[in-house]
Order: structure tokens, then C-alpha cells, then sequence
């Protein structure tokens, strides 16, 4: 009990000692802010990619491509195929007519704006039954395209990264000339960042006579996937890959995602070792400067051990400020910060807000924590350690 | 510098204080090091590429082929000299999630566009015969462990064969090295008669035309004269340097560069603090110190020197150590994971914007203390000591 009281005098003495070793405590702060900054600010774009991708897989419908092809853009079906799929076992019917849509996707070059860089921007033909498979997609503004119109629809992701496409505008692709008649939401999801339009004619634009590329359909409930996978294996006029929507976004965010982590996470380590050194050297002065009172403590009858934990204490307070600090910088910087870049798995852009998630800033605090923790630690050791005889001479 | 011994003493005289100031300078320079090697590698390796070299490609988008019969049309454009064309295969070879590139070209015409790549004159000779022959890079080569006279399977994820399949097997014939240790060597060639022959559509189209202009013709007309040419046809053409194209691939991923500068600046801000602080508790403890100094007759410009010099030592210790490191690290990362984020390098100009940034941030830290000391008067100084 005693050796309790003693801790809490003496890291109360420590703390409110504390504004007087300001220049060397806002360094250790500045230092731990900035390494949660920088793990969060990293990894909170791996995150909102992930989030963008998966907002937009759902369960209970299937992408259907071609057996081989990694992303839609590889893949390649003939119409029979696509009917094929409407009348195989295991997907939804509104009383006799399949929900699905056969779709083209292609990309076209559009500038980026406040940029002169071109970006490839997917650009998607469905047929009517997109918004049945894809139950999140709204129109916000203006109205659907007509079919067999020069129309398209713009996701609202898309407007905001890519130049020239509000509502009413027209926009050039190589000959053909498409007004642009609305624009869609998908909760946030990687459609977003797509223009639609009518499938049929964009086989026509881009002459892809009477081809798909995916069809998507839903699934009828449990089992579903697996009798519509049976069925389609077993058809030698279709040599199809089937999954769920979020089995196949997951696998196309897997490639960035992880090449994001593979630099974040070294980055934050090898700037928290720097905090660390950062945190010590502060430490350490703090030590110094209060040589003499750990001193007359130690005379007094406070046992080292007191004393050691009232600098880790310190210093993990510090710490723990810094981490604070860094992540609601972080998070008021970064959270929703808009971007579009290319993931490489499909060839286009994808454009996604940062994700300052609660599960990164209290990684980011632990982080800080062990930061504090180790910083305070051999200074703590030495502070405990110092011979008090000599400690009051020294004065 | 005669007093180089003076100030290298009074660096160290704390010693855990310094050395963990350096070590706090070695890390950010350590990071900045690693961090401008990924940047580079994010350019897409445009400063490889070579001035004389146009790329044509479809003008709505690099996906659109291109029709074969442009080749002599282009050609005969004043101020070509010589023209190829590549198409982009999109292939793998066991685990789709490992990606490089593949590309179906004519192996003679090719190679003479692109003279950096180097390779012995009888491996040469033996892709050029073997319709199913091919040639990769040593990259590649290293990163699956294949040897010339292997059989090579590659599966195509765009382009079926005729008789429905997916799997194009290939001889390896030849393994091909850059001049220029920057140049990307994770790339597989192979016959475009083959595989125009044998896949099950897209015949007689190509991805792209590559041309080099004649000596003293100026590119960028005869990109225009190019795009002019097929101007209003079902393909329109867009002809930019390689350089530029590389450079506009490279922008496609966007912000990452503008990210890769904040987390520079943030560790930069840090580094400041930590020694500039460190600078500043090294020149308080020494008031009286150097008050004797100023007593001893030196001026207040050398008190302003040998306080300021003291900071930059710091920092350039630290900072040589960080990049010194940096640059191993990117060296080994260049030989094992060439193939995985090919084009990272460490360029002359990072590590020039590396040693201005060691001898800027050694004055910022260091000034304000020193100029203190500098202003110290003597007896002052002396009365507080």
C-alpha cells in the first residue's frame, strides 16, 4: 500500500514539474503525433479502397465470366452464352424473366480534374435489369438514359474526379458524341466511379457485334450459387468462372490493398523506431533536469522503484498525448479525402475517400503507447538507479 | 575547419543526447531514401525512355486495338524511320496474382527499336527462328527460375487459342539484360505470328505501333502528321513520345506522389524538432563556456560558426549514415524484387535533394541557438554561469 502512495506522490510531483521541461515534452509529443499521423493517414487509404470495393459486393448475386479472365475486361461472352445463364437453375426470377444484366465493360480516356493526365475511366453497358442485381444503385440526379441512345449515366464518384461530366453536358469519345443525362449513387461503392450507359449501344460504338463481357444475376437464395456453378460446369457450349459480387471485388481490391499495407506497415515501424529516439532523448533530459529532485526524493525514502514508474509514466503520457494528437489530425485531414488511382487488377480507376476508421486510431494509440513505453523505459532505469550521494554533491 | 577538433569534442559531450539525435536524423533520412526509390518507381520509368521514340495507340483508349493495315500507312509518313508494333498479351504464368507484361511483337523489328535491350547475337538468332520461341528478361528469369530451353506455359486470362484453350506454351530462347540498370527487365516477348494465328479473335490487330523518327525530324510533327492521317476514321490515333506516355501512365495513379510528399514533410517536421531542440539544450548548458570563448578573443561571427557548424555535423552524420543504408537497401531491393515493383531506383537527383536537405536542415535547427550565442554578452554570460 505504501509503495502505492509512493508512486502516486511521485508521479503527481513528475507531472506537475512537466511545464517547465516544455520544449523537450513537446518534442517527444510532436514526434509520436507524427507517427500516428503517418500510420494512419497510409492505412486509412488501404482502408477506404477496401471499404469502396467491398461496398459494392453483395451476397446474393453472381458475376459470371469468362473461365481464365482475371477482371471483366478480359472476358468475353457470345449472347447465346448470356442465354445460357438466363435459363440456368439457381438464380431469381421475377415471375418468368431472369433478374440479370449482360454487360460490356470498357474503358475511355477522360482527364482528370484540375490535371492534364488522362485516366482510363470504366465505362459500362448494362441492360435494364442492372438495378435489380445491384439493389443500391439510385439515381440522384437527373434521369435514366433512354436505350438506344447516345445517354449515358455518371456515377457520382466519377463526377467529382473526372472533367466534363455534369449533368447535361455532352463529351466526345473518338467519333460518337454522348450526352450525359444523370448521375447515380451505389452506397459509396466502387460503381461510382463508372459511367453507364445502354449495353446495346455500346456494342454498337465500340463494334463488339453482339458480345458480354460479365453477366450478373441474382441468386435464388441458399444454394443457389452452388446448383447455378453445377449447372453451368456441366454446359459444354459455356466454360464460365462463377462467384459471388463480393468474392470478385475482394479479389480485384487484393492487389493494391496488400501493396498498400506492404508500405505502410514498414514505414510506420521505421518512423517509430525514430519516435522512439526521439521520445529517449527527451527522456533523458527530462532525467537530467531533475537530477536534483529525484535526488532529495531518494533522501527522503522513496524507493527507486517509484521513481521508475513515474518516468515511464511520463513519458507514456507524452506519448499518449502525441497519439491523440496525430489521430484526430489525421482524422480530420484525411477521413473522407477523395482520390482516384489506378488499380491495376481491372486497368481503370477507382476512386475512393481515405477511411480514418476507429479500428486504425486505436492501433495508432497502441502504437503510440509502446512508443512511450520503450522511450521511458532505459531513462527510468537509470533515473532509478542513480546513486543519490552522488546525485546531491553534484548540485 | 581548424577547428573542426573543437567542435567534433563539444558535439559529443553528451553522448547519448547526440548519438540519439543522429539516430533520429538517420531514420528520416533513412526513410526519405526509401520513400524518393518508390516515387521513381511510381514514374514508370520515364526518364529511361527515349526521346525518338513515338507510341501510337487508339485515341478513346489504350484498350481499342489498332488495325494491322495502319503499319505501312505509317511508315510512309515523312520523318518515320522505322515502325513495330506491340499488343498487350495479359497473361500469367501459375499464380494470376503475380502480373508482368507479355507482348506478342515481330522479334527482329522490335529488337532494333529497342537497341538498350541486350542479349548474345545466337539467342537472338533462335527466337527469331522458333515459331514458339521467346525471350524474357533477367528480372523474370531470376524471379521464376527459368532457364533457356525451358517450356514455358503461360495462361491467358484475354486471349483464348482457336481450339478454345487458354494455356500458350512457349520455348524460351533467349535472356535479355538493359544498358541502363534502371531499364525494366520483367518483360516476356514472343512471336506476334503465333499468336495472331492462333487466337480465336482480334486477328490482324495490334495494340500499339512503336516508331523511332529519322535523325534531326522533329517528333512531335510527325506525331501530328501521324494523327492527322487516320483523323476521322474509325480509329482515330493518338502519337505521343514514349516519354510522355509512360509519364501520363504514371499519372494515372494519381495522388500518390502528392501522399508520398506529406509523409516526407511530416518526418522532415519531426527531425527539425528533435534537433533543434537537441541544439538548443546543448548551447544553454554551455553559456559560460562559450562566453570564455568570447573572452579568449573570438568574434562573435566564429562563436556563430562553431555553433552553427556543430548542428550541421550532426546532421550530416545522421544523414550520410540514412542514405548510405537507403542506398543498400534499394540496391538489394533492385537484384530480389526487381520483378515485384519494377523501376525502383534511387536517383542522382534524390540523393542531391538528400544533401541539401542535411546542410538546410542543419542551419534551420541550428540558427536560433547559435545566433543567441552569438549575441551572448560576456559578462552576462559569465554572471549566469
Amino acid at each position: 500500500m505504501r509503495l502505492i502512495q509512493q508512486i502516486i506522490a511521485v508521479t503527481a510531483l513528475n507531472l506537475r514539474n512537466l511545464p517547465q521541461r516544455m520544449a523537450s515534452s513537446v518534442v517527444a509529443i510532436v514526434g509520436v503525433a507524427a507517427v500516428v499521423l503517418v500510420f494512419s493517414a497510409v492505412l486509412s487509404m488501404a482502408n477506404g479502397f477496401e471499404k469502396t470495393m467491398l461496398a459494392t459486393g453483395s451476397d446474393d448475386t453472381a458475376v459470371i465470366l469468362r473461365s481464365g479472365s482475371t477482371t471483366e475486361m478480359n472476358s468475353g461472352f457470345d449472347y447465346e452464352q448470356t442465354l445460357i445463364v438466363a435459363n440456368a437453375p439457381g438464380v431469381l426470377k421475377d415471375g418468368d424473366e431472369t433478374i440479370m444484366s449482360s454487360e460490356l465493360y470498357v474503358i475511355v480516356d477522360l482527364k482528370k480534374k484540375g490535371s492534364d493526365s488522362e485516366a482510363n475511366v470504366p465505362l459500362r453497358g448494362i441492360q435494364a435489369g442492372a438495378f435489380d442485381v445491384r439493389r443500391d444503385v439510385r439515381i440522384a440526379e437527373g434521369r435514366m438514359f433512354e436505350p438506344g441512345k447516345n445517354e449515358l449515366i455518371v456515377g457520382r464518384a466519377a463526377r467529382q474526379q473526372f472533367a466534363g461530366l455534369d449533368v447535361d453536358s455532352t463529351i466526345r469519345f473518338g467519333q460518337s458524341v454522348w450526352s450525359v443525362v444523370g448521375m447515380f449513387e451505389a452506397g459509396g461503392g466502387v460503381s461510382e466511379s463508372e459511367l453507364w450507359t445502354d449495353v446495346r449501344v455500346l456494342q454498337g460504338a465500340y463494334r463488339r457485334g453482339n458480345s458480354f463481357q460479365s453477366v450478373r444475376v441474382k441468386l435464388e437464395g441458399e444454394g443457389g450459387l452452388e446448383s447455378l456453378t453445377a449447372a453451368l460446369d456441366a454446359d459444354p457450349r459455356i466454360d464460365p468462372d462463377v462467384m459471388t459480387e463480393r468474392e470478385y471485388y475482394s479479389s480485384q481490391a487484393a492487389g493494391l490493398s496488400q501493396f498498400i499495407r506492404l508500405i505502410g506497415y514498414p514505414l510506420t515501424i521505421l518512423m517509430s523506431i525514430g519516435a522512439v529516439f526521439g521520445a529517449l532523448n527527451s527522456m533523458y533530459s527530462s532525467i537530467s533536469v531533475r537530477g536534483k529532485e529525484i535526488a532529495t526524493l531518494r533522501a527522503l525514502g522513496f524507493g527507486p522503484f517509484s521513481v521508475l514508474i513515474s518516468t515511464i509514466v511520463e513519458s507514456t503520457l507524452l506519448a499518449l498525448i502525441g497519439g491523440l494528437i496525430g489521430g484526430a489530425i489525421a482524422f480530420l485531414v484525411f477521413n473522407g479525402f477523395q482520390v482516384s488511382t489506378l488499380n491495376g487488377a481491372s486497368f481503370s480507376q477507382v476512386v475512393f475517400d481515405f477511411a480514418v476508421t476507429g479500428d486504425l486510431l486505436r492501433q495508432g494509440l497502441v502504437a503510440a503507447l509502446i512508443i512511450g513505453f520503450f522511450g521511458g523505459l532505459l531513462p527510468a532505469i537509470r533515473a532509478a538507479r542513480m546513486p543519490v550521494a552522488q546525485a546531491l554533491r553534484e548540485l | 575547419m581548424k577547428y573542426f577538433g573543437f567542435i567534433w569534442r563539444s558535439a559529443w559531450r553528451k553522448k547519448i543526447r547526440t548519438s540519439l539525435t543522429i539516430l533520429s536524423v538517420f531514420v528520416a533520412f533513412l526513410l526519405f531514401a526509401l520513400l524518393s526509390a518508390i516515387g521513381y518507381a511510381f514514374k514508370g520509368g520515364a526518364d529511361v525512355t527515349d526521346a525518338e521514340r513515338l507510341i501510337v495507340i487508339d485515341k478513346v483508349s489504350l484498350i481499342n486495338p489498332l488495325p494491322m493495315a495502319y503499319k505501312n500507312r505509317i511508315a510512309a509518313i515523312d520523318g518515320v524511320e522505322s515502325v513495330t508494333h506491340s499488343t498487350w498479351f495479359g497473361g500469367y504464368y501459375q499464380d494470376p496474382r503475380i502480373q508482368f507484361a507479355q507482348f506478342p511483337v515481330d522479334p527482329y523489328e522490335y529488337l532494333a527499336l529497342y537497341p538498350e535491350f541486350t542479349m548474345p547475337p545466337e539467342q537472338i538468332e533462335a527466337f527469331a527462328a522458333n515459331r514458339t520461341g521467346a525471350i524474357v528478361g533477367e528480372d523474370l528469369a531470376k524471379q521464376f527460375d527459368w532457364k533457356v530451353g525451358d517450356r514455358i506455359p503461360i495462361n491467358a486470362t484475354i486471349w483464348t487459342k482457336s481450339d478454345g484453350g487458354l494455356s500458350w506454351e512457349f520455348d524460351l530462347e533467349g535472356i535479355y539484360t538493359t544498358s541502363d540498370p534502371r531499364g525494366n527487365t520483367s518483360t516476356m516477348l514472343f512471336h506476334y505470328e503465333y499468336f495472331d494465328e492462333s487466337r480465336a479473335f482480334g486477328q490482324g490487330t495490334v495494340g500499339w505501333y512503336i516508331l523511332r523518327v529519322d535523325d534531326g525530324a522533329d517528333p512531335v510533327a510527325v506525331a501530328n502528321a501521324i494523327d492527322a492521317q487516320f483523323a476521322n476514321s474509325p480509329n482515330e490515333t493518338e502519337t505521343s513520345t514514349e516519354q510522355a506516355f509512360a509519364q501520363s501512365f504514371a499519372d494515372q495513379f494519381g495522388n500518390i506522389a502528392l501522399i508520398v510528399t506529406l509523409i516526407l514533410g511530416a518526418v522532415f517536421f519531426t527531425l527539425l524538432l528533435v534537433s533543434g531542440n537537441t541544439m538548443s539544450q546543448s548551447v544553454r548548458e554551455r553559456i559560460s563556456e562559450l562566453a570564455v570563448l568570447k573572452t579568449l578573443g573570438f568574434t562573435d561571427l566564429s562563436v556563430l560558426g562553431i555553433v552553427l557548424s556543430e548542428s550541421i555535423l550532426i546532421m550530416a552524420i545522421g544523414g550520410l549514415l540514412g542514405m548510405g543504408i537507403g542506398w543498400l537497401l534499394v540496391q538489394g531491393m533492385m537484384e530480389e524484387m526487381g520483378a515485384f515493383l519494377p523501376g525502383i531506383f534511387l536517383s542522382p537527383a534524390a540523393i542531391a535533394t538528400g544533401f541539401a536537405i542535411m546542410i538546410g536542415a542543419g542551419i534551420v535547427s541550428g540558427i536560433f541557438p547559435a545566433l543567441n550565442a552569438m549575441r551572448l554578452t560576456i559578462i552576462d554570460a559569465l554572471a549566469r554561469g
